[in-house]
C-alpha cells in the first residue's frame, strides 16, 4: 500500500464545515513575525508519546534541538524528520528568510498539535486548544503562521 | 502539496526545495480575497515499494533470538545517528539499552503468549512498537549511503529484517485473539500491513 491509497481512504472522511470563513488582509511579509504550527505531534523530549485523540498542543521554543516525532499514528514517514527537522518544522528556512529580509522576524515559539484525530469535528481544537495556542502566538507578536500538516 | 505523508516540506536536506515550498505558500498572502487553493507544481510519491538497501551487520550470538541479535548489531549505527543529529525518538517505553527487552515483548506475543500475561514496559505495546521502529529507522540512516526516499527505511524494517518478521507474526496473533483494532493494527504503519 502506498500513500496514494492512504490518501484515497482519508478523502471520504467527513469533516467539520464552517458556516463562514474569516479573511484578513495581512501586513507586508517583510514586516511580519512568523511562527510554524505543525500537526506532526512533536514533543521536546523522547519520553512521551502523544495519546490517541489528544487535541492539545505543545509549545516548541525556537532553537530547541531535542525534538521528537511523537505522533500516535504510525502511518507517517518518519525518516524525513529524522534526517532533517526542517522537513516538518522549517525553522532554519524561516531564519534564513528573516536574515534575508523576506520576512520580518521568526517567533520565539512554535506550536505542535497532532493530526489524524479520531474526532473529525475537532471540537476541542476548534473551541479550546486552538484559540489557546493562537493566544500564545499573538502574545509573541506573531502575524503569520505557516501550517505544516502531518 | 502532494508530498509523502510525514514530509510536508517535501525533501529532507534540500534547503532550496524547502524554501521554494514556503515561498509558494507565502505568495498566497498576496491574493486579494480568499479562500484560495493552489496546487504546488511538483508531486513527490513515496517509495514504499522500494526497500532501502541497508546492510545489516552480521549476527554473532546464536544463543540470542535472531531479532535481538540483529538489534544489538545495529547499535553502533544507531549511536552514530544520535551522535550526528543530536536527538532520538527512542525512549517512550525504554532506552536503546533496553531494546532487547522491548523486542522480547513481541517475540512472546508471536510465540502465542497472551498479551495480558506479558509485562509490557510502559504498559502499552503499541508504544513499544514505536520505540522499536524508531531504533531501527534511526540506525538505518547511518547504514544507507544516500538520503532515503519516503518509506524506504520503513519498508526495510517490516520487509527486510528479523524484527519485521516478529512484528508481523505478533500482529497476526493479536488480531486472531480478537483484540480491538487499535491494539493490533497500529503495530505497524498502514503501508506495511499484510492482507489489509
Amino acid at each position: 500500500m502506498s500513500d496514494t491509497t492512504v490518501r484515497a481512504r482519508a478523502n471520504d472522511i467527513p469533516v467539520y464545515q464552517f458556516d463562514s470563513l474569516a479573511w484578513t488582509s495581512p501586513k507586508p511579509l517583510s514586516e511580519s513575525r512568523v511562527a510554524v504550527v505543525t500537526t506532526a505531534g512533536l514533543t521536546t523530549d523522547s519520553a512521551s508519546l502523544w495519546s490517541q485523540s489528544d487535541e492539545g498542543f505543545t509549545v516548541l521554543p525556537h532553537g530547541t534541538t531535542n525534538l521528537s516525532f511523537a505522533h500516535f499514528s504510525p502511518n507517517f514517514d518518519r525518516s524525513g524528520f529524522n534526517l532533517d527537522v526542517n522537513t516538518v518544522l522549517p525553522i532554519d528556512r524561516l531564519d534564513e528568510m528573516a536574515a534575508a529580509g523576506i520576512i520580518g522576524s521568526v517567533a520565539e515559539q512554535h506550536i505542535s498539535f497532532m493530526g489524524a484525530q479520531a474526532d473529525h469535528n475537532l471540537a476541542t481544537m476548534r473551541l479550546d486548544s486552538g484559540p489557546a495556542a493562537a493566544h500564545l502566538l499573538r502574545e509573541d507578536g506573531v502575524d503569520t503562521i505557516l501550517l505544516t500538516p502531518v | 502539496m502532494e508530498f509523502p505523508l510525514g514530509r510536508p516540506l517535501g525533501k529532507p536536506l534540500d534547503s532550496g526545495f524547502q524554501t521554494s515550498v514556503i515561498s509558494a505558500a507565502f505568495d498566497l498572502l498576496n491574493e486579494p480575497s480568499g479562500p484560495v487553493l493552489v496546487d504546488f507544481p511538483i508531486i513527490i510519491e513515496d517509495a514504499s515499494s522500494e526497500v532501502l538497501a541497508c546492510a545489516i551487520p552480521p549476527r554473532f550470538n546464536p544463543d540470542l533470538h535472531p531479532a535481538v541479535d540483529e538489534a544489538l548489531g545495529l547499535r553502533a549505527a544507531y549511536n552514530r545517528t544520535v551522535e550526528r543529529y543530536g536527538r532520538t525518538s527512542v525512549g517512550r517505553t525504554g532506552t536503546a539499552d533496553e531494546i532487547p527487552d522491548l523486542i522480547d515483548v513481541f517475540v512472546k506475543i508471536s510465540d502465542g503468549t497472551a498479551l495480558e500475561e506479558i509485562e509490557v514496559p510502559g504498559g502499552d505495546h503499541i508504544a513499544v512498537a514505536m520505540d522499536l521502529r524508531s531504533y531501527y529507522e534511526e540506525a538505518a540512516l547511518s547504514l544507507s549511503d544516500h538520503v532515503p526516499d519516503a518509506r524506504q527505511a520503513e519498508s526495510w524494517i517490516y520487509q527486510g529484517t528479523k524484527l519485521g518478521e516478529v512484528l508481523h507474526g505478533a500482529q497476526a496473533r493479536l488480531k486472531a485473539a480478537g483484540l480491538d483494532r487499535r491494539d493490533w493494527y497500529y503495530v505497524m504503519p498502514s503501508t506495511q500491513q499484510r492482507g489489509d
